[in-house]
């Protein structure tokens, strides 16, 4: 249970998908421009993400691994088709977000025409593709942590658009030079945002082995804000 | 087949190609592409190397998607372009992996990431799928140039200055700047530095470019 809950903490604030890695900034700097569409495509996210990530998860384990296919019976213990993750992992996310587009038109037709293009593109946003190569990467134990590392990127980037968007509507009140305006100011905010982002790097929660208590962890939040 | 009567490199097909890299660059003005350029310009080798890659992909796949632009019911586009993508991804994957593998190490999952590089997804939506395949072509070459300056420049910057080095090539250290007490900026290298430098990167290409400025 501590592990889950230290992977969905890391997930969310220290490998921010935004301010960590670069994930999603496509949609994330088009999509941002107000409150209430960004919220609405920080959910379609974590919905996407917490579906893609634990399917992409089975998929490694039973199909692409190297021995994966061993319950199909002996001779396929030696199959290696981890080359052909790129392709199945993108092909589960089209067709989720195939779905979450059917759901989303039947059930909240503004919201449909207000994400207009973003929401067909969230198959090509890199969040959703990175957190299953990641996944791939980490490798999880179970499907339950990755599931809890699904949404917990899911909620970092949801944080990250919406903190954008407020930003960015306050920010039409300001004097900002021309040539900065738009996309310029943008990166900027974000690169603050992201410093901010990383006074969560000195938390170490990944030691697994090591067994880091949550009171520790508070300590060292409290720590943190005292030295802020 | 009015464009075959076309010569190859007339003024409109250079003009596909001189586009991308100011007035229309898919980084700094269509905003494509950002999350791979971001993440991988700590250093300049693999800016490079990315840069590589996506030239290689972008230009297959347009041509690809261009010649099978009357066949692909629109429905399932997304899929189908997604597949080529995939493919020939998969490819460059395998071709780092075997010749230069320190590098495709270092650079992780944003190889895979390609596939998902909103530049390459965007130029088949937007071009490859209503025009010629030459024309695909060249539209390819303009972007993934326009796509490797902003990264290579930012990516310049960033290890100059938070590395000292050019290439891996310690430059500072044999100038001998470090003797009049000059000290890197670790926190070049740090990942929001690369925002705040594509930032005034944008803000200086905005101030000549003029028409480029966006309403606030």
């Amino acid at each position: 249970m501590q592990d889950l809950l230290n992977i969905f903490i890391k997930s969310i604030f220290i490998d921010n998908m935004v301010f960590a890695y670069f994930l999603g900034m496509c949609s994330y700097l088009a999509v941002s421009k107000t409150v209430k569409t960004s919220v609405g495509l920080g959910i379609a996210v974590i919905f996407v993400l917490g579906i893609t990530v634990p399917v992409n998860y089975l998929l490694e384990n039973f199909v692409l691994k190297e021995g994966a296919l061993s319950w199909l019976g002996d001779s396929f213990t030696t199959v290696d088709l981890s080359f052909l993750s790129f392709i199945l992992f993108i092909a589960v996310i089209a067709s989720m977000v195939q779905l979450v587009e059917m759901i989303v038109e039947n059930f909240s037709p503004s919201l449909y025409s207000s994400l207009g293009i973003f929401l067909p593109l969230i198959a090509v946003n890199c969040a959703i593709l990175g957190a299953s190569l990641f996944m791939q990467e980490r490798d999880y134990v179970s499907i339950t942590e990755a599931t809890v590392f699904g949404l917990g990127s899911g909620v970092g980037w949801f944080l990250a658009i919406v903190g954008i968007a407020a930003i960015r509507e306050k920010i039409r009140y300001s004097n900002v030079p021309p040539a900065l305006r738009g996309l310029g100011i943008t990166f900027i905010i974000t690169g603050l945002m992201g410093i901010a982002f990383m006074s969560f790097m000195g938390i170490k929660l990944e030691d697994s082995k090591k067994e880091v208590s949550i009171e520790e962890v508070v300590h060292l939040e409290n720590n943190e804000t005292e030295i802020n | 087949m009015s464009d075959k009567k076309e010569a190859l490199l007339s003024k409109k097909n250079m003009k596909l190609i001189k586009d991308p890299l100011n007035d229309n660059n898919p980084i700094t003005v269509q905003v494509l592409g950002i999350c791979s350029a971001l993440a991988i310009t700590v250093q300049l080798k693999p800016a490079v190397v990315m840069a590589v890659s996506v030239f290689f992909v972008m230009c297959i796949a347009n041509v690809v998607v261009s010649l099978m632009r009357n066949m692909i019911p629109s429905r399932i586009r997304i899929i189908v372009q997604l597949v080529i993508i995939a493919t020939l991804v998969i490819l460059v994957d395998q071709i780092l992996k075997a010749f230069v593998y320190d590098v495709s190490k270092e650079l992780s999952v944003f190889v895979g990431l390609i596939i998902t590089n909103c530049i390459i997804m965007g130029r088949l939506e937007a071009f490859a799928l209503g025009n010629s395949p030459w024309k695909a072509f060249m539209d390819g070459i303009g972007n993934s140039i326009g796509y490797a300056v902003p990264l290579v420049v930012v990516a310049f910057f960033r290890e100059l200055l938070g590395s000292g080095t050019v290439f891996g090539y310690s430059l500072l250290e044999n100038l001998g700047i470090y003797e009049y007490g000059y000290v890197n900026n670790g926190m070049m290298i740090l990942p929001p530095m690369a925002l705040i430098t594509l930032g005034i990167y944008i803000w200086i290409q905005r101030i000549k470019n003029t028409k480029l400025v966006e309403e606030n």
